[in-house]
């Protein structure tokens, strides 16, 4: 059935259905409506969790990680600077593999400080290990919470992961959604079967030291995992699709891809308006398409690269800039495409919430089209 | 008096502590005292290393380590989903002074403030030893680090000893209290009243360091009963925001602690420094009036 | 051995380092003047002092380190630190 609600509200409604024991989360815009709807479903016993109000988000996931390594299944959410000062303990999640889920709702990084929306927070922690989804609108989002609980507690998995959507333009929109009901909830996601976990009954030392001899072959063992994550959200995505109605079986997705000899690359809520943008184009005549990331991590090399047979350009949107070397997912596209004689050009756009229109996505086609890029999209150079 | 042995060493040989070491016997008295239904909370430093190069644990409970800073938050976690699962292990933070007074004072203090029901043992050697000796809040007026060195300007550590214990009472903390590995059944039996008392309960066990403060392996015990007979370390109890059962002696001067250990032993050579032996005097004499711990001599009147 | 996923390990096998091998020093137990008090078991920070059927101790040399703490301990002096022959 179909409710028109907030975003934040969706994620709140679904996480509840997920049955997390224990919730730890510190308030951050634009993420608040999140640990707020969750604390007062908590407060009127609809939500059966101990709530623990953290004094900052650095204790937020660390309380998160020991009560994943206790056994029970937790959540959190942040942003932002909380995202950045929760940087060590992400490291520390995810070598000690605690399939935590946690709601990035994407915002810009300080200084300058900024509140609204790109995806640099969530970008900047692609090295962490953990994995990285990104939606493009609130159904998914909610979809993709369900799905991320399965993956990451996969026991060839083990991993925790991101659910991103972006700041404001997700979190505080009121969209259609669809939420499955409890036992639909229970069926598709069954209780948490940790492991390993703190037991007096059987002791186990977690988080112990690595010398040389060992640490390598650590890292190693993440990174197979994340490779396992592929197929791990292939099946659990296409679960969904059977029992729901919506299939999520795919890294990435195209859109009018198909003929097009212009591609655009994008993630999250801006390919909303890229397959608008897209459909005026095709009245126009033009061939273009988009291919939509939805796992940035596991990066789905291949997947792009198959994807995009026949396309002459790519143009790489990029909410995120690596400050020095120009967007993260167009040179990491870049890389993927190498040797395949597709054309990549990246475009800095819609830093720190700035406006994405559907002429500016034409634009940016264009100056693809034109051989300009690898450039900032829209500067005001009036202010410069 | 022989002490009530708890069965097999929960805290096994094979460690990888320097011989004598403070914090290795409070390890092992420290799960004396808890027995097998509990689970550890670490924190990164001497105690975390010397005991868990993978694969080698000498930990028989379960434990746990995450950062260097976070121990009380890690442990809120714990409390929190043995809360909802119905679990009935006790949950322990094992810290040193560096994680608990400096960089983890956010997250003590959160988790205090919350109220977990959490014991907190901080393992107190008066510096960041394990990273090399280096000064730490704990560290005490006088003493030379590798961070705050005696030198031709410089008498030491010119700062004073962060005072946790009371931070902690100042939390609302149903149970603060300060021990030492020279009295472990002292030690025992606080660590029994913290883990049964509901609610966040903190002790600071004074565990000497011999490599870090420069004496012989041996001395360990000797070191911290010296500490506590010249009241520059007290023994005592916070029950509900009061002082309790203050461990009270007869008093020796200060010089007699400083003088064994290499890290005041620019307080006598090459000269006297009779100014700061002077100072830390009177940091004792503080001590020693603001918890009573003189046994008074009896006066001919009675 | 396959490396245990998130660098944890079960109890036991820090047993396998015999820190024995560091000392200098052995520390002497001597039975007869030794009054049960079981302070030098208490004391050791390696847990490595264990009681005798007669209820006297005596070290266990795999791991003792010979740091001397039982010697300054002993209310009846009856241990001493000897400097091991290799």
């Amino acid at each position: 059935m179909l409710e028109f609600m907030e975003g934040s509200h969706a994620v709140a409604e679904i996480v509840k259905r997920c049955r997390p024991q224990v919730i730890s989360a510190y308030p951050i815009t634009p993420q608040t409506h999140i640990v707020e709807d969750l604390a007062q479903m908590v407060a009127n016993c609809e939500l059966d969790a101990e709530y623990i109000t953290v004094e900052s988000e650095f204790s937020a996931l660390s309380a998160c990680l020991g009560a994943s390594a206790a056994g029970s299944r937790v959540y959190s959410a942040t942003t932002s600077q909380g995202l950045a000062l929760m940087f060590e303990v992400c490291f520390n999640v995810a070598g000690m593999r605690q399939p935590i889920v946690m709601t990035i709702a994407n915002r810009s990084l300080g200084a300058p400080l900024s509140i609204w929306n790109d995806q640099q927070d969530s970008i900047s922690l692609r090295d962490s290990g953990w994995l990285q989804f990104y939606a493009e609108d609130n159904q998914e989002t909610a979809d993709l919470h369900m799905i991320a609980y399965k993956v990451c507690e996969d026991h060839d998995v083990l991993l925790p992961a991101f659910v991103c959507f972006d700041g404001f333009i997700l979190t505080h929109t009121y969209e259609p959604v669809s939420l499955p009901t409890q036992e639909e909830v229970d069926a598709y996601l069954p209780a948490f079967t940790p492991y390993q976990r703190l037991d007096a009954a059987n002791p186990l030392s977690m988080g112990m030291y690595a010398t040389p001899e060992y640490y390598m072959e650590f890292r190693y063992e993440i990174d197979r995992a994340m490779q396992r994550a592929r197929q791990s959200f292939i099946k659990a995505g296409r679960e969904f699709g059977e029992q729901f109605g919506r299939d999520y079986s795919g890294l990435v997705e195209g859109y009018r891809l198909e003929d097009a000899d212009t591609a655009l690359i994008a993630m999250g809520s801006i390919c909303g308006t890229v397959k608008d943008a897209i459909d005026e184009m095709r009245d126009a005549g033009k061939k273009v398409g988009l291919l939509k990331i939805r796992t940035y991590r596991p990066f789905p090399a291949p997947e792009i690269v198959d994807a995009l047979k026949g396309v002459s350009t790519v143009a790489v949107l990029d909410k995120n800039i690596s400050l020095g070397n120009g967007g993260a997912v167009g040179t990491e596209v870049k890389s993927a495409l190498y040797g395949s004689g597709v054309t990549v050009y990246d475009y800095i756009i819609a830093l720190g919430g700035r406006d994405v229109r559907k002429r500016d996505i034409a634009a940016v086609v264009d100056l693809a089209e034109k051989g300009k890029g690898d450039m900032f999209y829209g500067l005001r150079t009036e202010v410069l | 008096m022989a002490e009530k042995e708890q069965g097999c060493e929960l805290f096994s040989a094979g460690h990888r502590a320097c011989g004598g070491c403070g914090p290795a016997l409070a390890a092992r008295l420290l799960l004396k005292a808890t027995g097998k239904n509990v689970i550890i909370a670490a924190s990164t430093g001497c105690m975390e290393v010397f005991s868990t190069p993978y694969p080698e644990t000498a930990w028989e409970v379960p434990w746990i380590h995450s950062l260097f800073e976070n121990v009380a938050a890690v442990a809120s976690g714990i409390e929190a989903s043995l809360k909802k699962q119905g679990r009935s292990e006790k949950v322990v933070c094992v810290a040193g002074d560096g994680a608990t007074f400096d960089i983890g004072v956010l997250c003590i203090s959160g988790a205090f403030e919350r109220g977990h029901d959490i014991t907190y043992i901080c393992y107190d050697n008066e510096a960041y030893m394990n990273t090399g000796i280096q000064r730490s809040g704990a560290t005490p007026y006088g003493a030379s680090t590798t961070t705050s060195p005696a030198g031709t300007c410089s008498p030491g550590n010119l700062l004073p000893k962060k005072d946790m214990p009371a931070i902690l009472a100042a939390h609302g903390a149903p149970y603060v209290a300060t021990a030492s590995v020279a009295y472990p059944a002292d030690f025992m039996k606080k660590v029994e009243r913290a883990i049964n008392t509901p609610g966040p309960c903190y002790i600071q066990v004074h565990t000497p360091c011999c490599t870090g403060w420069g004496f012989e392996s041996g001395e360990t015990l000797a070191m911290g009963k010296l500490a506590v007979d010249t009241g520059l370390w007290v023994n005592y109890e916070i029950v509900n925001g009061k002082v309790e059962k203050v461990k009270k002696v007869r008093r020796k001067p200060v010089e007699e602690y400083l003088a064994k250990q290499k890290r005041f032993r620019h307080l006598f050579k090459p000269a006297r420094q009779d100014d700061t032996i002077a100072q830390i005097q009177a940091i004792a004499d503080a001590n020693a009036e603001r918890f009573g711990i003189d046994i008074k001599a009896k006066t001919p009147s009675g | 051995m396959a490396l245990r996923v998130g660098c944890a390990a079960p109890p036991g096998r820090a047993r396998d380092n015999k820190t024995g091998t560091w000392r200098v020093f052995k520390p002497v137990f001597d039975p007869e003047t030794c009054n049960r008090c079981g302070m030098c078991a208490m004391v050791c920070p390696e847990g490595c002092v264990r009681e005798t059927e007669e209820g006297t101790f005596e070290p266990d040399l795999d791991y003792c380190k010979g740091c001397g703490i039982c010697e300054e301990i002993c209310p009846k002096k009856s241990i001493r630190m000897e400097k091991e022959e290799k």
